[in-house]
């Protein structure tokens, strides 16, 4: 592996007396599409909540780009992007806006942003309806803006949690051919997702987390090599007796 | 400080309020229609008129030789403020005037030609005076008739006898009050500072419903994963309420000056007026971030803000002026909305310069109030509602 991008050490997470998180130890490399599985409640997004500077851990020590969550959490957001489980857009502007928004946060220049913008539109199939306000779009057309307002600003880390949640398959599959074209590189993305096959096709690595621990780590072909199954929903099924949409 | 995030979030807010509806209602419509339907119902169209008062006349001296009492009802005829209603006998006018059909009712007593002849014979002596009373009665209803119509009625008198309008010793007695400006201003006049600070008290709700909004939806959530600092955030916030009370202002503004309204100061007065209302928008900022602390919902923040609201209304906007009373008034020494209301009367009602001290108290009072409460706001905010 090379240099981490991030890197977990002993990380406990409790809300009074439950514990969503109990003992996770992680590393990401840099460039790395990483997969984190599991399902609602498994302690995913509370992960990247404390990622992204929003939670403070209970216990261990949590490092982004080698900066430390607890004190240089500013640090990290200069480079971090987020698209959030929640659809997380401005109803009231248009689509050009809200990345627009999102851009200006990162402090793009505005040469740069209007390019950058104007790509990132096309890209996801998005420049007809660019100018339309968010409130009058679809789902679907919604969680695609929300990924381009993540990636606007060129994050060198992308932590996109459920981004296709609610897509239809022709959009989903047009956002996976867009992750897996701009990751590598520099670019670390970390994604949470319900959906194996997504993880399958387009992870380097995946974590399966159950319950705050994780309790599979590896790449998918391996991970479904050493269970001698045939895709992650069973290696998911194999380790917890469960589905993962069962256990959701 | 990043300008480039501190005027994204201000053009975000901005193109909220011309885009949603209910925002757009509350900053600019509400002011608006409020201002209106003041103006209508406090007799504010039109501006500032002479008030006529119907005045009913029974003469009961009416012999063969009563031209002073005629002259008399002349010269009360005459005067514009006055219109003059005569009736036959005394019990249909008492009836008339009970019937608020008549402001005030003067009753000319038979020896009234007497009366004057023997002023005209000897001026100069009240001793051979033959003396009359002219009785008068004022509707209690209204307060201005009853400063206001009997130094006419006495102007009347002294033009009838004299030929001059000069104050002056008569055989006729008249119970008299020293003599009133009878310039009417409508109750809208003195109103009007106090809806300048009534529209901005709504700030409170706009900015708590927008904050538990955007928490509601996740959108401060994510805005706390980018470089956006909270003293970023908090600049663009006081900028973007700033200009919307700005807005305010001319809206009211405006609306007053189309019905007729017309202050008693220049442009400088103005322009102090837009000041002191642009800090009292900080004020009301500070509220609205505790109301968002502490309501779950937009929901909850809408009822929560009344808390806040109401008082600051009753006590201290143009509700307090239409009904002025010492509890109030003292509850309104509390309230940072009475100093606004207090300070735009001196300017625009009493015409009392820009840097006069009462406006300047006024002003330093509502800048320490909307400092604290804008500190208290925004820590509240940041360690329990921005979650």
């Amino acid at each position: 592996m090379g240099k981490s991008a991030i890197e977990i050490k002993e990380l406990r997470k409790d809300f009074g007396e439950v514990t969503a998180i109990e003992r996770l130890d992680l590393e990401v490399a840099e460039g790395e599409l990483f997969g984190l599985l599991g399902p609602n409640g498994a302690g995913k997004s509370t992960a990247i909540n404390i990622l992204c500077g929003l939670l403070e851990p209970t216990n261990g020590s949590v490092k982004v780009e080698g900066y430390d969550v607890r004190k240089e959490s500013r640090k990290i957001k200069e480079l971090i992007g987020v698209c959030p489980q929640e659809m997380g857009v401005f109803p009231y502007l248009t689509g050009r806006e809200n990345i627009e928004f999102f851009g200006n946060m990162g402090a793009v220049p505005k040469k740069e942003l209007k390019e950058r913008v104007d790509g990132l539109l096309e890209k996801m199939s998005l420049t007809e309806d660019a100018d339309r306000r968010v409130k009058t779009y679809s789902g679907g057309m919604k969680r695609r803006i929300s990924l381009v307002m993540a990636l606007v600003n060129n994050p060198k880390i992308a932590f996109l949690d459920e981004p296709t949640t609610g897509m239809d398959p022709q959009s989903r599959r047009a956002v996976w051919e867009f992750l897996k074209g701009i990751s590598g590189d520099s670019k670390t993305i970390i994604l949470t997702t319900h959906y194996m096959e997504e993880a399958e096709y387009l992870c380097d690595r995946v974590g399966i987390i159950d319950h705050g621990k994780l309790i599979a780590l590896g790449k998918p072909s391996d991970l479904m090599r050493e269970h001698g199954v045939a895709n992650l929903e069973e290696v998911f099924l194999k380790l917890t007796g469960r589905r993962i949409r069962e256990a959701a | 400080m990043n300008g480039q995030r501190v005027m994204a979030v201000v053009k975000k807010d901005l193109r909220k309020m011309v885009r949603e509806p209910a925002l757009l209602f509350l900053i600019v419509l509400f002011p608006m229609m409020l201002t209106l339907v003041f103006g209508i119902s406090m007799g504010g169209v039109g501006g500032d008129t002479t008030q006529t008062y119907i005045l009913g006349v029974v003469n009961h001296d009416t012999g063969p030789s009563s031209s002073w009492s005629t002259r008399f009802i002349e010269n009360l005829s005459a005067n514009p403020m006055l219109s003059v209603q005569s009736y036959a006998d005394d019990s249909s006018a008492e009836t008339a005037l009970s019937q608020g059909k008549m402001s005030a009712l003067v009753t000319v007593p038979d020896n009234f030609d007497e009366s004057c002849d023997s002023f005209q014979t000897n001026p100069g002596d009240p001793s051979l005076w033959v003396r009359a009373t002219l009785n008068v009665s004022v509707d209690k209803g209204s307060m201005v008739a009853t400063q206001a119509i009997p130094p006419l009625i006495q102007q009347a008198l002294v033009t009838t006898l004299s030929g001059q309008q000069s104050s002056m010793s008569l055989p006729v007695s008249l119970g008299t009050a020293s003599m009133v400006n009878a310039e009417k201003r409508s109750t809208f006049f003195y109103m009007v500072p106090g809806v300048f600070a009534y529209g901005t008290i709504f700030i409170i709700m706009t900015v708590g419903q927008s904050f538990t909004m955007e928490r509601e939806e996740g959108l401060l959530r994510r805005m706390n994963t980018t470089p956006l600092t909270s003293s970023e955030f908090m600049t663009a916030q006081v900028m973007s309420n700033m200009v919307m009370a700005v807005i305010q202002v001319v809206v009211v503004f405006a609306t007053a000056f189309a019905i007729g309204y017309r202050p008693e100061t220049g442009v400088a007065g103005i322009a102090m007026a837009f000041l002191i209302v642009s800090v009292f928008s900080l004020c009301c900022v500070g509220l609205g971030l505790i109301t968002a602390t502490v309501a779950k919902s937009a929901g909850a923040a809408t009822g929560l803000a009344f808390v806040f609201i109401m008082p600051m209304m009753f006590f201290g906007t143009f509700v307090t002026a239409a009904a002025p009373n010492p509890v109030s008034s003292e509850i309104g020494k509390f309230m940072p909305s009475q100093y606004v209301t207090d300070a735009l009367t001196s300017l625009f009602s009493r015409g009392a310069p820009v840097m006069s001290q009462s406006v300047v108290i006024d002003l330093a009072v509502v800048l320490a109030c909307s400092i604290v409460v804008l500190i208290v706001g925004m820590i509240l905010f940041r360690k329990y509602g921005n979650r």
